[in-house]
């Protein structure tokens, strides 16, 4: 019951994850083409852009969003494949703990990073 | 439980090499694996690279003017292609793991029904459409070159 929620969690945060990097990857990456996003002009990655887009509340809640969902998507998905190699239990068990400091460590820096920028680009 | 005593779950990573009777879903599954493994090492590096703008203007300028060297632009766009590829597949999987394409049960009459009929028309839609968003892609990092 419980890797079938586990599991259930892994597809949710796939589609969430569809949308927010889709509209990241759109962003980044289709700038040339579509230019959302980026009043400064330029490419997207230009100081004045991150600095423009992180002054919006809404993109720092969807970065930290998007940021735990790929955490979990991810770092499931690779356990997925290791558990699939056939490690004993307590293997396993060590997985499940290092993929739990990892993806806790990685989301608390991502947060602070997010919301920290928040803070300055709306100082400077 | 059914298992094939020939090709033991055990034989690992090898497994992912062979696609046997389950035809070309099966190496799209081995390619699904590698691009997840790809975008999550990219991921960590990317939350890592990416925070350095919370330090100073200077900081970010400088990792990304590393990054803009032609040996990290197409490392980039071999993550754009791993992504556009994940995900437009990752779309098919979750539609059959909910079933849309999978069929009402019914009752088997020559000549026979299969949930392949479906399948496979959908994957090749979802090849086409991750081919597109590739070729976008391809064309705004190094057409538009900006």
């Amino acid at each position: 019951m419980r890797e079938t929620k586990l599991w259930t969690w892994h597809i949710f945060t796939g589609i969430v994850i569809l949308v927010l990097l889709g509209i990241h990857m759109i962003t980044m990456h289709l700038d040339g083409i579509l230019g959302w996003f980026n009043p400064a002009g330029g490419e997207a990655i230009d100081w004045a852009n991150i600095v423009a887009r992180a002054k919006l509340l809404i993109i720092a809640i969807l970065y930290i969003v998007l940021l735990a969902a790929a955490l979990y998507h991810g770092l499931y998905g690779f356990r997925t494949i290791l558990f699939e190699l056939g490690p004993r239990q307590g293997i396993q068990k060590f997985i499940n703990v290092l993929f739990w400091i990892l993806g806790i460590c990685l989301f608390v820096f991502g947060t602070w990073a997010a919301l920290k920028f928040y803070i300055i680009a709306h100082a400077g | 439980m059914l298992q094939d005593k020939r090709c033991p779950n055990s034989i690992g990573v090898w497994g992912w090499l062979g696609g046997g009777r389950w035809g070309l879903e099966r190496y799209l599954y081995t390619l699904h694996r590698l691009t997840g493994l790809g975008i999550l090492l990219y991921f960590i590096l990317h939350i890592l690279v990416t925070s350095s703008r919370v330090f100073s203007e200077k900081a970010w300028e400088t990792w990304m003017g590393v990054f803009s060297s032609p040996v990290f632009k197409i490392g980039e766009f071999l993550v754009y292609v791993a992504f556009a590829y994940h995900a437009i597949n990752g779309i098919r999987l979750i539609l059959i793991e909910l079933g849309f394409s999978v069929g009402k049960a019914e009752e088997p009459i020559y000549p026979y029904k299969s949930s392949l009929n479906v399948q496979r028309p959908l994957m090749i839609v979802s090849i086409i459409v991750a081919a597109v968003l590739i070729a976008a892609g391809g064309y705004d990092f190094f057409a538009l070159a900006h």
